[in-house]
């Protein structure tokens, strides 16, 4: 009831003086507004002390900036090319290999993570669980324990984007999965289908275009990750290029950097364009 | 032969969706089930094949007590059982073909449906089903590329494949306009006397009820308040039935097209 009578307050004020000012927003929500601005304002304030950082600091450092983009890499060695490619090569392999392992094993885990699908909550809650702890591990730590456990190389590199993949593809598949049109499962059901059947005929033709969609996406984020798996011993082009950083080689590493770059890029927009024409 | 007995149905939230029900539909009936949105139709007529589960009573089909069986016997047991929907319930993104072989799925092994690996006359059967509701030549076509009644002929297909002894149609024109909604109740009253399979079929439209119907079963909230041939039937029963006087809406309109 106070709630109520408070509400009509200002109408009833309006109502009695037509020529008062009508507010767009009531000056109680300015005042809250301001309150929650300043709050953030002073969280930052607050941050910066506490990490030594300042505005200023950040404008000293711009020169710095250009002198190592101008002088030190600029020009790049361009007959390091010979020495890029072979690493460079291994590190779209790495990502090759682990995505499409990945891709493969993931959708038998997707349906058992899909609530829709998989009807046993106990089970349901269990694959759930085991894949977010998946998920809170980077790929970088995942590199650093494959290293640990089989040796530094590309096998190591393997091992941590497939597991790193695999928790992104499960949660994208499985949400895409739990989002599908009942009706023709029921259907399937009904025909007397058993579960894998209800799943391959119901399920499946349905996340087909997405599924797609996201093995690539997945391909595009592990040839990115893949790129700085060689500084933890997990084998490709970071290899080379934190050799060649302790060396101070700039030239050779604009030119890292500039191969890199050229790959990455057209792998980003021939994945992009077929995914485009998925969905 | 389906027997109900002393059936009842309460959901987990506490809704009593079917109250004590006892029925007997003979092998070969056309039955309509009516009554208002929420009445039970939907549960009766799941319940029969255990889409969803009866809490209470037995039901005996061909003098067997179905609420007892085994996963897998359940199964293999709605094998014989066809079912329409009114939203179609397609695989919108897979073929007519694709679509109406989902009927043999209960006979066909796991492996060899994932593979695809139907034999010909199941293939064979298919056509021929979709042959009989005149959509033979779309067997190629995706499901979304047809209209709704053309797709609701190919669930018919999907349900005749399954060679069934009987098919449940939960409102399976309420999507559909009034020409094609006559179309297909021709389709399903033509199944039923070409190959005596009982069919038992939710409407809400009472013209289309009084129609096609055999026989007329009246639900309201959970019960069976009226069950007689569809001759003896008039508008009056409907009022009964629905407890309200009947509106326009009610009817779907006549569509006198031969």
């Amino acid at each position: 009831m106070v709630a109520r009578s408070k509400k009509t307050t200002w109408w009833v004020t309006y109502q009695m003086n037509k020529e008062k000012r009508v507010p767009i927003i009531p000056a109680k929500q300015k005042l809250m507004a301001l309150v929650i601005l300043a709050i953030v304002i002073s969280l930052y304030y607050l941050a910066s002390i506490v990490t030594n950082s300042s505005p200023a600091r950040l404008i000293n450092g711009i020169p710095h900036i250009f002198e190592f983009v101008f002088v030190d890499l600029i020009p790049p060695n361009w007959s390091y090319y010979s020495r890029v490619l072979p690493p460079l090569l291994e590190t779209w392999n790495i990502a090759l290999l682990a995505t499409s392992l990945a891709v493969i094993f993931c959708l038998p885990i997707s349906f058992l993570a899909a609530g829709n699908i998989n009807k046993k909550a106990w089970f349901y809650q269990t694959v759930r669980f085991l894949l977010n702890v998946l998920r809170t591990i980077p790929d970088m730590i995942l590199a650093v324990m494959f290293v640990a456990m089989v040796g530094i190389g590309a096998l190591a590199g393997v091992y941590a984007l497939f597991f790193f993949s695999l928790g992104i593809l499960v949660k994208l598949v499985s949400e895409t999965v739990e989002a599908i049109d009942p009706g023709p499962l029921e259907a399937i059901r009904a025909t007397g289908g058993n579960i894998f059947q209800v799943v391959w005929f119901g399920a499946l033709p349905q996340i087909l275009p997405q599924y797609v969609s996201y093995s690539l996406y997945v391909l595009e984020i592990n040839v990115r990750a893949s790129l700085v798996l060689g500084f933890v011993g997990a084998g490709g082009i970071g290899l080379i290029l934190r050799q060649q950083m302790s060396l101070f080689n700039y030239g050779n590493i604009a030119m890292i950097i500039f191969i890199t770059f050229i790959m990455v890029t057209i792998i980003d927009t021939v994945s992009t364009s077929l995914r485009k024409r998925l969905v | 032969m389906i027997q109900f007995r002393n059936v009842s149905l309460t959901y987990p939230n506490g809704h009593k969706g079917l109250k004590n029900i006892n029925l007997e539909i003979k092998d070969g009936e056309f039955v309509v089930i009516v009554g208002l949105s929420g009445a039970g139709k939907s549960t009766l007529i799941r319940s029969i094949n255990q889409m969803v589960k009866p809490t209470d009573g037995e039901l005996l089909i061909d003098g067997e007590n179905t609420l007892k069986f085994s996963d897998r016997r359940l199964r293999s047991f709605r094998r014989n059982i066809g079912m329409i929907f009114q939203n179609y319930n397609l695989v919108k993104r897979s073929s007519v073909l694709r679509n109406v072989l989902a009927g043999r799925l209960g006979h066909t092994g796991t492996l060899r449906s994932i593979f695809s690996l139907f034999s010909q006359e199941d293939v064979k059967l298919a056509l021929n089903s979709l042959d009989r509701v005149g959509i033979a030549e779309k067997a190629y076509i995706r499901a979304d590329q047809l209209s709704g009644g053309q797709q609701q002929r190919v669930s018919i297909a999907r349900a005749l494949t399954q060679k069934p002894k009987l098919i449940l149609a939960d409102e399976p024109v309420a999507s559909l306009d009034p020409p094609t909604s006559h179309a297909v109740m021709k389709d399903l009253k033509r199944i039923n006397k070409e190959d005596n399979i009982t069919m038992v079929v939710n409407l809400h439209a009472i013209d289309l009820s009084m129609q096609y119907a055999d026989r007329i079963i009246g639900l309201r909230n959970g019960e069976v308040v009226f069950d007689g041939p569809a001759s003896s039937v008039s508008e009056q029963t409907f009022e009964d039935i629905y407890g309200r006087p009947i509106k326009e809406d009610d009817l779907v309109g006549d569509v006198s097209n031969e």
